[in-house]
């Protein structure tokens, strides 16, 4: 039994290694640009469309009003980030039902690298939204004490995000492998549903959380009006 | 008693305690959580889409705290760091 797929090596050669985390992450990005390209070759704009034009549309239109309600009124410029977020995690746990996948996310070192590239963007949304002295400065809301919490939340937030996606992800092919040596049959069907589920719902939160980071430190200190409709 | 089953045994006995200590809170949390979104669902049913979604949200992130339990006892079992210690210093004597 292992707890991830960092530990199934294809491939080595000196301190150069092709695990399973690397070969199943390229695959995904490559099945994610292929399909996308493949999809946007022939865009119409009459009423005949593709039925796979019309997929993708409903995804990126639908990921679009998803993160207008985190509350960044421009979606286009975070769709780039936050949608790849959401679709790669989405795509690697719906690809679980293929036999002999194994989620890259189910390995911490691809959900630091997802979590580390959340706590690189948020920074520089909010320097490119407010300027770099009025970004720093909401580090020292409301008062200066608050400086350390501040950083130690920015960091703390960081390695959460990392945690609970690898924890979903590897409990989910944990417990299959547990189920399927006590009750190999049925129930094991049903555990893969649910895992299916929690795995849509973890996609979903990690980038929406990402969206409430960087709106958070967009709008940060605005004029009132913006920050009488803040979210909690 | 050598020091190889002292780890053994304090690190199992400490994983079972973790993940059943850990689960009894977050057990408690999420349960409030649907019984508060279900009696808010029945007076505001227009507002269910809403009150979905942030509900997904927030079981997802009270689950978490079991989660974060979970990784740590399955670390316990099988990537023990101080297991291999232990198993590096008797090979090196």
């Amino acid at each position: 039994m292992h707890l991830s797929p960092d530990q199934i090596v294809y491939w080595h050669y000196g301190f150069l290694k092709l695990n399973g985390t690397i070969a199943f992450t390229w695959a995904l990005m490559l099945v994610l640009t292929a399909g996308s390209a493949l999809v946007t070759r022939r865009l119409s704009m009459d009423l005949n469309r593709a039925r796979w034009q019309n997929l993708l549309e409903i995804v990126v239109t639908g990921i679009e009003k998803q993160i207008e309600d985190v509350g960044l009124s421009h979606p286009q410029k975070y769709i780039g980030f936050l949608g790849t977020l959401f679709l790669f995690i989405a795509l690697a746990s719906l690809c679980t039902i293929i036999p002999g996948f194994e989620p890259p996310t189910g390995s911490l070192s691809t959900t630091a690298a997802l979590a580390l590239c959340v706590l690189v963007a948020v920074p520089m949304f909010g320097i490119e939204e407010q300027g770099l002295g009025s970004y720093l400065k909401s580090y020292l809301e409301p008062t200066v004490i608050m400086l350390p919490f501040n950083i130690i939340s920015e960091l703390s937030r960081t390695l959460a995000l990392a945690v609970r996606l690898f924890g979903n992800m590897m409990s989910g092919t944990m417990i299959l492998a547990i189920l399927l040596t006590i009750t190999p049959f049925i129930f094991p069907i049903a555990m893969s549903a649910l895992g299916l589920l929690t795995g849509m719902v973890q996609a979903y939160i990690f980038s929406i959380l990402a969206g409430v980071y960087i709106a958070s430190a967009t709008r940060a200190r605005r004029p009132k009006p913006a920050q009488a409709a803040t979210p909690s | 008693m050598d020091s190889m089953t002292l780890i053994a045994i304090a690190s199992i006995v400490t994983a079972g305690l973790t993940i059943a200590l850990g689960s009894i809170g977050p057990a408690l949390g999420e349960g409030r959580a649907v019984a508060t979104a279900l009696s808010s669902l029945a007076q505001q049913p227009d507002a269910a889409t809403t009150i979905t979604r942030t509900l997904f949200v927030g079981l997802a992130m009270i689950e978490s705290i079991a989660i974060y339990c979970f990784v740590v006892s399955m670390i316990l079992i099988f990537a023990n760091p101080f297991w291999n210690h232990a198993i590096a210093q008797t090979v090196g004597k």
